[in-house]
């Protein structure tokens, strides 16, 4: 037992996936075991199997509303990538148009986008159009900030060494300014990701829009009203696993693509 | 090891219309250099090299060396003077038997290519063929010895390979005039002076003229055929030394009494040097 036990620990993808899940196993295990020795009321806290059974109880509605959810972070993220990839060699161009319009970008980031998300949602009538205006708010930044960062990190040699061999400024972005700046791109998209489903779930708080288009907030908000809380939590739950597999797709990402290079992603 | 692969490609060109051939490949006439902060790092410095030398810039640091040198490649401008390359004004990369190529003090390589691509990067900016650039790229690999690690990442390859492959990508354009700017400084002496042997023989068999900078005067001596001894604040010339020396250097040569001697008295040029610019 012990033995066998050994190599697994020591194996880097039971360190990724396995050591994490058991750990949360042993918190539910907890969690499950205090609300029932405390006979913790269902209406605060239920336990994990009441959430669980909630969860598949509840499934096709959580489901499709988790659905709408996806769209609009999906919707947001891709609008972010675009257009702050955009920004960012726009700003990269010359000083100038990075010193007058940086603090704009700024401006984006600290605002918070339940103060704008109502009056997007009165400017903008189509609501998966307003949402996802929203949430792109909250995911842009990341994107810009490191892709400029990344396509001003470029090694001084390698500049020179362009230069030397007189590459034009086409040569220079293609193949020098942009893998350089890959592993910070990658860097954005981590994080990025993860603000465009937390803007994704403000919007929709701010917007509390029901019917057949409600996302997961909506449904938060609905099962708070009714002290509904295992479906709460059940819906708690889809958008925490949604960041989770969002997250491991961006580092699988980088992996694909800087794995046979870049430092980050050895070992 | 690398002699066995020299003779192969390496044909001396046809020298040049006669006017041309005296022209000095390189000419800096009272040259001078400060920085925008105000730092002067060159002060109305002249040199003058010839084609087919091997020339060696050595000196404390801060004296202005590798700035004399990024002048030569173009990469910076002078701020009082000229410097002439084969009597003109600028480089006409595209004349044969004027082509020009630098070696870093870092190896420079990119490190998401692999080796091969690395060293094909100036061929395809120039938008040379793949095919014929592919060829000069695996001629230049196996000349440095690196003949079978063409499809490798730069971070697998040690220190001394990946300066290998950074002269691979040099070589690979076919340059008369090669600018290094200490290339081995970051290496081991065992594999210094192994590279040092490898570029000595490389030199000798090709029309090639070499700008080397390093402040080891050991490995002045070793290669060259003149040393420019440089003094610091403001940068100058303060002496100009010929070295004597057999055409074939080997491991002997490095214990000779002519070597030592000639080593002993660029170090008491080097010391009055420094002397100068502690004042
Ligand atoms: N880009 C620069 N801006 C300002 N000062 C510089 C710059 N590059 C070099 N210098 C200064 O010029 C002097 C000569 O530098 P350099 O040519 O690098 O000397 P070396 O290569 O001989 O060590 C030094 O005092 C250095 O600090
Ligand atoms: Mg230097």
């Amino acid at each position: 037992m012990e033995n066998s036990a050994r190599p697994l620990l020591a194996d880097p993808r039971f360190q990724r996936i396995a050591a994490p899940l058991f750990v949360g196993l042993v918190l539910l295990a907890l969690w499950q075991l205090l609300c029932v020795t405390l006979k913790v009321p269902t209406y605060l806290v239920p336990t994990p199997l009441d959430i669980g059974r909630t969860l598949v109880a509840d499934g096709p509605m959580l489901f499709a509303a988790l659905l709408v959810t996806l769209k609009i972070t999906f919707l947001s993220f891709a609008l972010a990538v675009l257009l702050g990839v955009i920004a960012a060699f726009l700003f990269v161009q010359s000083r100038v148009i990075e010193a007058s319009l940086f603090p704009y970008a700024i401006l984006l980031q600290v605002t918070p986008v339940v103060a704008v998300a109502p009056l997007i949602i009165i400017w903008v009538s189509n609501t998966t159009l307003a949402l996802t205006i929203c949430a792109t708010l909250v995911a842009i930044f990341p994107i810009i900030s490191n892709t400029v960062l990344g396509l001003r990190s470029v090694n001084p040699g390698l500049l020179n060494l362009f230069r030397l061999n007189r590459a034009s400024r086409w040569q220079t972005l293609l193949r020098l300014r942009i893998p350089s700046a890959l592993p910070y791109f990658f860097g954005g998209l981590r994080i990025a990701s993860g603000l465009a489903l937390i803007g994704a779930v403000v919007a929709e708080f701010v917007a509390g829009t029901g019917g057949t288009g409600a996302g997961l907030a909506y449904q938060i908000l609905q099962a708070g009203f009714q002290l509904n809380i295992p479906r709460l939590f059940a819906a708690l739950f889809l958008i925490a696993l949604t960041g989770v597999l969002l997250f491991s797709l961006m580092a699988a990402l980088a992996r694909v693509s800087l794995g046979h290079w870049h430092e980050s992603e050895q070992g | 090891m690398l002699m066995h692969t020299l003779s192969v490609d390496t044909a001396r060109p046809a020298p040049g219309a006669p006017c041309e051939a005296a022209l000095p490949v390189l000419l800096a006439n009272q040259v001078e250099k400060t920085y925008p902060n105000g730092t002067q790092a060159l002060q109305r410095l002249k040199l003058s090299i010839e084609r087919g030398e091997f020339v060696s810039l050595l000196g404390p640091s801060g004296c202005g060396k590798s700035t004399l040198l990024k002048m030569f490649a173009g990469l910076e401008s002078p701020s009082a003077g000229h410097v002439r390359w084969w009597g003109k004004g600028s480089l006409d990369t595209d004349q044969p038997g004027q082509r020009m190529a630098m070696v870093f003090q870092e190896a420079t390589l990119m490190p998401w290519a692999r080796v091969a691509d690395n060293a094909r990067l100036p061929l395809d900016l120039a938008g040379v063929p793949k095919a014929e650039g592919n060829a000069r790229v695996q001629a230049a690999l196996e000349l440095v010895g690196l003949g079978k690690f063409g499809g490798v990442y730069p971070r697998e390859l040690s220190g001394g390979m990946q300066m290998r492959a950074s002269i691979a990508r040099a070589l690979a354009v076919q340059p008369n005039l090669l600018l290094m700017d200490e290339p081995f400084g970051a290496l081991d002496e065992f594999t210094r002076n192994r590279l040092d042997s490898d570029l000595r023989d490389l030199w000798r068999s090709r029309d090639l003229t070499v700008v080397f900078v390093t402040h080891s005067i050991y490995e002045a001596v070793f290669l060259s055929s003149r040393v420019v001894v440089m003094g610091a604040r403001p940068g100058r010339v303060l002496a100009d030394v010929a070295i004597e020396g057999p055409e074939v250097r080997d491991e002997a040569f490095r214990t000779s009494a002519p070597f030592i001697e000639q080593c002993a008295r660029l170090s008491a040029l080097l010391a009055e040097a420094n002397a100068d610019s502690a004042h």
